[in-house]
């Protein structure tokens, strides 16, 4: 989330897109219903399928799976064509004025700079015109035509609301009322706010329809707004801290990256992260990468890393590829990898196509699964007939599986949507021989050092050299992971400015990252947790929940990263002088002598208005992109592409470019995809509020609320095909078929779209052959093998299947 | 059995007078039903409070689940799909007992004290004393309490009146996510009701408004509804709730005539006694009849 759960409650119009925060998130939902009840918000609801937030909406507006970003760039399109942007945010606060170089193009649904045989972009062109001064080149006026402004005005003139209509099947009307309500917002004094999840993120253009939400916000200028922003609803109660600490496979802790193998020279690598100013006075604060690196070197080697060896760089793994979960599921399936490892993790359940992940852990040497549940991944090897059709005699797979404790069985902290890392305790001891995480991995840990030291091997120095310095060696203390992730000094730091005087001694534990070095006289496991466990102690465990401005900007309640900031990019909340846009909603503001207010400001904090530096100081050129340059692999604006498996096999705006041409499909995959004449129905998986994933199945009080598997489809596709509620159906794709109850229902419409009927088939997950609910299918049994060109977060939302009656 | 028996204002069959020394405010619990997202936390959080757990049942083509009220589940959600003026709306409806002011059950009861309603409102069934002859689901006007076929007793929401009695909210209102159900004395139930009927007839529900039916003399458990002018919308909640006239007229007015005619039939009897005197058997009369046993 750029703000935070509390402060949806500041909106004045809050749309749920791309996700069901009422039946996902029903805790967080209560801010939503807070600011209908007393800031008059109007509450939109913008899904296929109208959903338990729909129930409680102002507006209803449905659309078909996939094609949120036909819809969010009619947005666009009403609000530049409407005259409905915040002038003088778009202005100062965007790239809107900054001009794009001349080799970039857009035509027939392709960037300039594809490689069709690759399926990738040169993205080179994708830039803006640089001046002799080393700057981009802006154009105050905005009237150049090949300014950002004019290029964004130009791409999504296509997405008139007839187009949005055909292409969405939202009725036009619909469309242009929620574009109406929306637009209320581009006054400097009212805010809109998304609310998204896995609605958004599994596509194979998820990423994509994030920017364009982002986008909307910045013409609006509601980034940085209290009540604005665009907001990740994370989907496991820490899994934003799991993604803080280096998720992806090519991240490092705090969004560090990790070195690709062409990147042998540790001074390049930096550089190239430390990225320069690309404006004047802009602090384009990745430029202290370099302190924040060395710093987590030194939190892992200690006394190992040293200037000289530039702080083990070369111990760090070079990736020729991203190993995401796909890739590393391919490579199972083509036997080239024989091991694996599997922590709090179901990949049975939660990566596509079954049938594949069958045929790829059945040629494992060894798999280990670390969780406190029998998952079905741990018991794939089991037959459980239709539900699970394998012959274990034929599966060599040496399966180990190591209990683990839940959450409340253990002390740690737990980071929310809201970047808040909040302290909890132990509430119960756990059952039987489960035993912490953190002890198992400490565990395997000790006992390969221990193999590495009597036996040697290719490359030991990685392993031998780490720093293990917990109490309890095989037992690391949640307590003592968090002083390490917060840093400490490892000399006395002096005051830059006056070296007599010392601001920290050796030993002590940081007040932020702001202390860090570059040198080696700081450590530190997370840059941007740092200040979570100070000298005064645990902030995360503080519950002082005193609100001075109302704005719900607790400072006093846990620790929020980064900085204990509670909005991003909050300097943008102010206009160019430093005073609030609305005074009612003063997050921070410029008192003349520095920047102050109710919340932490995102900004230098001395740096007056006069001197020019833009708000969004992450990036060099110090303002919000409309414009994304590189940093997207389908292009810098995004572009309506279909799904992989679309029901109407064509895409209306570009019928030569159906889909995301940047997706990386994998060949044997791409023979799995199924076409809309055998498997006619749009199909998009999901989660009902009974459940917790594939947990609670396991559990007596959600399996009685929710007992067996069941698929929604809507009215007149039932009678289309004979099938009434509580019949058993079979929905099958092209790879494979489950079975399960039919809810039929009034919430799934059909949707009239480029001139022919789409019905969606809802695929609620939850079920398996585990657990104490009844026996179901694993829903993924039916999902396509291709991920966002980003992130290779898998399109879970949009596929094809057909049915009848079981 | 009765954890307040100082606060028990009344007791099925019962004629003695009942304590009179404490009176407790009214309480009553709102569910704010424009607020309500079917979450089910309620449900769970009454199973857990309560210790009941239903067995693990079926998907029968709805979200419904467990389908109806049952001895273990004394709170479900109640989905309806309809369409309003507003096009399509998705009605949902935490259904329980509503502690009737005017309790149809305990008029209904035969049973002394397995039915009480306690000064702050909460009509609460004590199962010891119950003799399962389900008078009371006849009685109720909401079809609420059930009866249990492996205890002959007859279950239903207590509003927590073991969590009330020591100054907690209902469990369900502990955990309600959104704010749907809150609880407080009645007066200011009422005018929380008040200050959302306001928010929803801005936001064009012209009918919205407080479902508190007088039929049973208004409720503790109280309901704002978006379209008060068609409460069956909501999963058939009755449009005027009130006691059926069978139990009202046999325990109310016909009570009185009843027992009017026992006494009669006494006195009866004693004139009787005391002019003719008592029956005495003779040998004859006492002797098995012949066929006794035998088939008819």
């Amino acid at each position: 989330m750029t703000n935070h759960w509390v402060d949806i409650k500041n909106a004045n119009v809050i749309i749920v897109m791309g996700g069901n925060a009422a039946e996902a998130h029903p805790c967080g939902f209560k801010w939503v219903t807070e600011a209908k009840a007393h800031n008059q918000a109007k509450f939109i609801v913008i899904d296929p399928r109208f959903t338990r937030s729909a129930s409680v909406a102002d507006l209803y507006a449905p659309l078909r799976t996939g094609t949120d970003i036909a819809f969010l760039g009619g947005v666009i399109n009403y609000l530049l064509s409407h005259d409905k942007i915040q002038h003088e945010y778009v202005k100062a606060y965007t790239n809107a004025s900054f001009i794009v170089a001349d080799g970039y193009k857009f035509g027939e649904g392709l960037f300039s700079g594809y490689d069709e045989a690759t399926r990738t972009y040169d993205r080179s062109s994708w830039a803006y015109e640089i001046g002799p001064d080393g700057y981009a080149k802006i154009d105050e006026t905005m009237q150049n035509r090949r300014c950002v402004l004019q290029l964004l005005k130009s791409h999504y003139s296509r997405y008139t609301p007839e187009t949005v209509s055909g292409i969405c099947g939202t009725p036009k009307e619909t469309f242009l009322k929620v574009c109406e309500l929306i637009a209320t917002t581009s006054v400097p004094n009212r805010t809109l706010t998304f609310m998204y999840a896995l609605g958004w993120t599994q596509h194979s253009v998820g990423s994509q329809m994030i920017r364009t939400a982002a986008m909307v916000q910045l013409l609006l200028g509601n980034v940085g707004m209290a009540g604005g922003g665009v907001n990740a609803l994370r989907g496991h109660s820490n899994i934003q801290g799991l993604t803080d600490l280096g998720l992806l496979s090519d991240l490092l802790p705090g969004y560090l990256t990790l070195p690709r193998e062409n990147e042998t020279d540790y001074q390049a690598y930096i550089a190239k992260r430390a990225l320069k100013p690309l404006r004047p006075g802009q602090m384009s604060y990745w430029q202290n990468y370099g302190k924040f690196h060395v710093s987590l070197m030194k939190a892992w080697y200690g006394a190992n890393a040293t200037t000289g060896n530039n702080w083990c760089y070369d111990w760090l793994p070079k990736l020729d590829k991203v190993y995401d979960v796909l890739q590393v599921f391919e490579l199972m399936a083509q036997g080239k990898l024989n091991g694996y490892v599997c922590q709090g993790f179901n990949p049975l359940g939660s990566i596509p196509n079954k049938a594949k992940l069958i045929k790829a852990m059945s040629q494992l040497k060894y798999l280990v699964v670390i969780d406190p549940l029998a998952t079905e991944t741990s018991c794939f090897w089991e037959n459980h007939g239709d539900y699970n059709d394998v012959d274990p005699a034929k599966i060599a797979t040496e399966v180990i599986r190591l209990p683990s404790t839940c959450f409340a069985e253990e002390n740690g902290s737990l980071t929310n949507s809201g970047r808040w890392l909040q302290w909890h305790y132990k509430g119960a001891p756990p059952p039987g021989d489960a035993k912490p995480d953190a002890d198992i991995i400490a565990g395997i840990f000790l006992k390969l050092r221990e193999l590495y030291r009597k036996e040697g091997g290719a490359f030991p120095d990685p392993i031998l050299n780490l720093t293990w310095d917990y109490a309890i060696p095989h037992a690391p203390a949640p307590e003592e992971l968090a002083r390490e992730y917060n840093g400490k000094a490892l000399a006395d730091l002096t005051d830059p400015k006056d070296p007599t005087k010392v601001l920290m001694k050796r030993g002590q534990l940081l007040d932020g990252f702001a202390q860090l070095r570059d040198d080696g006289s700081t450590s530190c496991g997370c840059w941007l947790y740092s200040g979570a466990w100070t000298e005064k102690g645990n902030m995360m465990a503080r519950r002082d929940n005193y609100d001075p401005s109302g704005l719900g900007s607790t400072l006093n309640w846990a620790f929020a990263w980064p900085a204990n900031r509670r909005v991003l990019y909050n300097r943008a909340s102010c206009d160019l002088q430093g005073r609030p846009w609305d005074p009612n909603r003063k997050l921070v503001y410029w008192d003349g002598i520095k920047w102050t207010g109710a919340d932490v400001p995102d900004f230098k904090p001395d740096s007056a208005p006069a001197e020019g530096m833009s708000p969004f100081i992450m990036q060099p050129e110090g303002v919000g992109r409309l414009f994304a340059l590189d940093k997207m692999a389908e292009g810098p604006f995004p572009e309506h592409y279909e799904p992989f498996e679309t029901p109407i096999a064509t895409n209306p705006l570009h019928p030569r470019v159906i889909s995301n041409p940047a997706a990386r499909v994998f060949r044997d995959d791409l023979a799995a995809f199924g076409t809309s004449k055998e498997y006619p129905y749009a199909a998009t998986t999901y989660r009902v509020t009974e459940h917790f994933h594939f947990w609670t199945k396991h559990t007596l009080l959600s399996s009685i609320l929710q007992p067996e598997q069941f698929v929604e489809i809507g009215e007149e596709l039932a009678k289309e095909k004979g099938i009434r509620a509580g019949d058993l159906v079979k929905v099958w794709s092209k790879r494979g078929f489950i079975k399960a109850k039919a809810v039929v229902t009034k919430r799934i419409k059909p949707l009239k779209v480029n001139g022919t009927t789409v019905y969606h088939v809802g695929i609620p997950i939850h079920w398996g052959f585990k657990g104490i609910a009844r026996d179901g299918y694993l829903a993924n049994t039916l999902t396509p093998f291709v991920g966002d060109a980003n992130t290779q977060t898998p399109e879970f939302k949009s596929f094809l299947v057909n049915i009848e009656k079981a | 059995m009765a954890l307040q028996s100082l606060d028990i204002i009344r007791r099925s069959a019962t004629t003695t007078p009942p304590p009179g020394v404490r009176q407790t405010e009214k309480l009553a619990k709102l569910i704010d039903i424009s607020k309500c997202i079917g979450c089910k936390a309620c449900q769970v959080a009454c199973m857990e409070w309560n210790d009941t757990r239903d067995a693990i049942g079926h998907n029968h083509g709805v979200l419904d689940d467990p389908m109806d009220l049952t001895e273990n589940s004394w709170t479900v959600m109640r989905y309806s799909e309809v369409e309003t003026d507003r096009g399509l709306e998705w009605l949902i409806r935490k259904d329980g007992c509503m502690h009737c002011a005017d309790p149809g059950c305990l008029k209904a009861c035969p049973a002394p004290g397995a039915i009480v309603q306690y000064s702050n409102g909460i009509v609460d069934f004590h199962e010891e004393n119950c003799i399962g002859c389900g008078y009371c689901i006849t009685g109720c006007p909401f079809n609420i309490p059930r009866l249990s076929k492996k205890d002959s007793k007859v279950y239903k929401c207590t509003l927590c009146a073991d969590r009330v009695a020591v100054g907690l909210e209902p469990a369900c209102v502990k955990t309600c996510p959104t704010g749907a159900i809150v609880f407080g004395t009645k007066e200011k139930m009422i005018q929380h009701a008040e200050e959302r009927l306001v928010d929803l007839k801005e936001r064009g529900y012209a009918h919205a408004g407080l479902y508190n039916p007088k039929g049973v003399g208004g409720t503790h458990v109280m309901y704002v509804l978006p379209h008060a002018d068609a409460p069956s919308l909501y999963h058939g909640l009755p449009d005027e709730p009130k006691i059926d006239f069978w139990v009202a007229f046999w325990k109310g007015a016909a009570k009185p005539i009843g027992n009017w005619l026992l006494g009669l039939v006494a006195f009866a009897a004693f004139l009787h006694y005391i002019t003719v005197g008592p029956n005495e058997a003779d040998e004859a009369n006492d002797k098995e009849p012949e066929h006794a046993g035998g088939k008819p």
